[in-house]
């Protein structure tokens, strides 16, 4: 696997391939949480412990190959420079806490970038799956037989009445998080996601949005996870969350009928505006951009926009991130330049689909 | 409904804090969750990190009155892992763990943390890795196939249940060899 590569194309490959429901699922995920039986987890172990890990991995994993998980690669934090590390993050393939606060921190990433496993992140060891659009459940057998592959080697921390332990009380047990993340602009236009979070975090789930620092979820991308890990088995967890996660794509379904049998011309105009900014702008905001994406994804789902492919949302979200345009620049910029930057990068990126 | 810190932004995480014992709803936007600390940076687990200090403020609030910190301590300091060396006071300042071995320290001191963490929950009901679990897997097959012996003699279908019964003995055995192994290798 080349790690320009990994670092230079804004969307993985797994990410082209379309799964169920995609209009509205992106993509599923879970993570398992980790530990070695024996050694401090990584906030109290001494540098000598996370080496001989890191040092573990490199060794028994990397250039290894796991079932359609081919050469996976051993990435350690301190060889990376920041905005590379922040590349990693905005593709999802590390956490922010591995790339800011793990010295001896590393990632195995396989060929397809479906895998990645964190070394030495809060747990010892983090196993994170991806699959395309609506599939919980694959992602969980998935993550399972390779949590399976690792445990042929390594003597987990685990308590027969905890489970498997790990460093935040949050994630013991199950030591599982599973998560999609959507797509749901009809449900922000008519006002509903407002009503259907409080009532998704009553659930014991919890929303957040993906992009974007503030209250919003920019691109209208949110990501649906479970809050609890423990007494519950991974199958009822994501049994619950799928449930969930059902309904609101039910609801999203149905409001966008209901958007375009109330607005109909209006609904088309505004995709098509939102399309005409970013073909044609010199300056953009993320902000903005994110905005005129997600009417752009939304109208190749309705049949609006032909010719543009489904993953142009995803891709250009990354693509459009910080750490991706100063990579791409090779430089750092300042905010005004990333907006001309990030405008160019659009345009051209559009160019390439007609 | 607004987010009941800046008063600008709508709210979008809402959820319960317990501080002293008092209940209090949060209805804040994600950018306040951030500064005001309710949310912690770390983008993968919504941390509780304030709901557990929470907690443990009720737990510490006669100490902090009593002014005199060190003596009250004295008790609670006896409990220290003896493998990492975290204290559960450490433990409850910066809500995480240092080593597998602090769970079986601080035992069931645990149990409201989990209890508020994971909805009333403190058992562990899922997967059992097979190099650590010891044998809990095996007792976990015998536990569901008594259950499903229980169901089969209450429907009179005794052919199947004696089947049953007899796949729980082998499975029973197993263990007792498993023990006597062990007990040789010790020797
Ligand atoms: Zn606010
Ligand atoms: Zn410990």
């Amino acid at each position: 696997m080349s790690l320009e590569r990994v670092m230079n194309e804004a969307i993985s490959p797994w990410m082209k391939e379309e799964g169920p429901d995609s209009d509205i699922v992106l993509s599923s995920r879970v993570r398992l949480a980790r530990n070695f039986e024996d050694i401090p987890f990584p906030i109290l172990a001494d540098e000598e412990d996370l080496t001989r890990i890191i040092d573990y991995f490199q060794q028994e994993y990397a250039q290894q190959s796991f079932e359609s998980y081919q050469d996976l690669e051993l990435i350690r934090m301190k060889d990376l420079k920041d905005v590379e590390k922040r590349v990693l993050v905005e593709k999802h393939l590390i956490s922010p806490h591995l790339s800011d606060h793990a010295n001896y921190g590393g990632v195995l990433i396989s060929e397809n970038e479906q895998v990645s496993i964190m070394v030495n992140e809060e747990d010892h060891m983090r196993i994170q799956l991806y699959v395309p659009g609506y599939q919980l459940e694959k992602a969980l057998n998935e993550a399972s037989k390779l949590d399976d592959w690792l445990e042929e080697n390594i003597n987990y921390a685990f308590d027969e009445e905890r489970g498997y332990l790990t460093s935040c009380p949050t994630n013991v047990g199950t030591g599982l998080r599973a998560s999609v993340m959507m797509h749901l602009p009809a449900l922000v236009m008519t006002q509903q996601m407002n009503r259907l979070v409080p009532a998704i975090n009553q659930l014991g789930l919890v929303v957040r949005g993906i992009y974007g620092e503030g209250s919003e979820a920019l691109g209208n991308i949110f990501q649906i996870s479970n809050q609890i890990t423990l007494g519950k088995s991974e199958k009822d967890i994501v049994e619950d969350l799928k449930s969930v996660v059902h309904q609101l794509i039910e609801h999203e379904r149905t409001a966008r009928d209901r958007i375009i049998g109330q607005t109909g011309v209006q609904l088309e105009d505004k995709i098509f505006r939102s399309y005409g900014v970013l073909s044609n702008s010199r300056i953009i905001e993320s902000k903005e951009a994110a905005k005129c994406l997600s009417d752009l994804r939304l109208g190749i789902d309705l049949g609006y926009i032909k010719n543009v492919s489904k993953t142009i949302l995803n891709e250009l979200m990354i693509l459009t991130q910080p750490g991706f345009l100063q990579q791409y620049a090779q430089k750092s910029l300042t905010p005004e330049e990333r907006d001309v930057r990030r405008a160019s990068l659009i345009r051209e990126r559009l160019q390439l689909e007609n | 409904m607004e987010c009941q810190e800046c008063h600008q932004r709508p709210a979008t995480l809402h959820f319960t804090q317990v501080i002293n014992g008092n209940k209090t709803e949060v209805h804040v936007c994600e950018k306040c969750a951030y500064e005001k600390g309710y949310m912690s940076q770390n983008q993968d687990s919504f941390s509780l990190h304030n709901l557990l200090s929470g907690l443990f403020n009720f737990e510490t609030y006669p100490m902090s009155e009593s002014q005199t910190p060190n003596y009250s301590y004295s008790t609670q300091q006896g409990l220290k892992c003896e493998k990492c060396g975290l204290t559960y006071q450490e433990f409850t300042r910066i809500g995480k763990f240092g080593c597998a071995e602090c769970y079986r320290t601080f035992g069931e001191k645990l149990n409201p943390i989990f209890r508020r963490v994971h909805s009333g929950n403190t058992r562990h009901d899922g997967k059992i890795p097979v190099r650590t679990g010891g044998n809990l897997q095996i007792r976990k097959q015998i536990d569901d196939k008594r259950q499903e012996m229980q169901r089969l003699i209450h429907e009179e279908n005794f052919e199947e249940a004696a089947k049953v019964r007899d796949q729980i003995r082998s499975l029973q055995e197993q263990i007792n060899s498993d023990i006597s192994d062990d007990r040789d290798g010790d020797e």
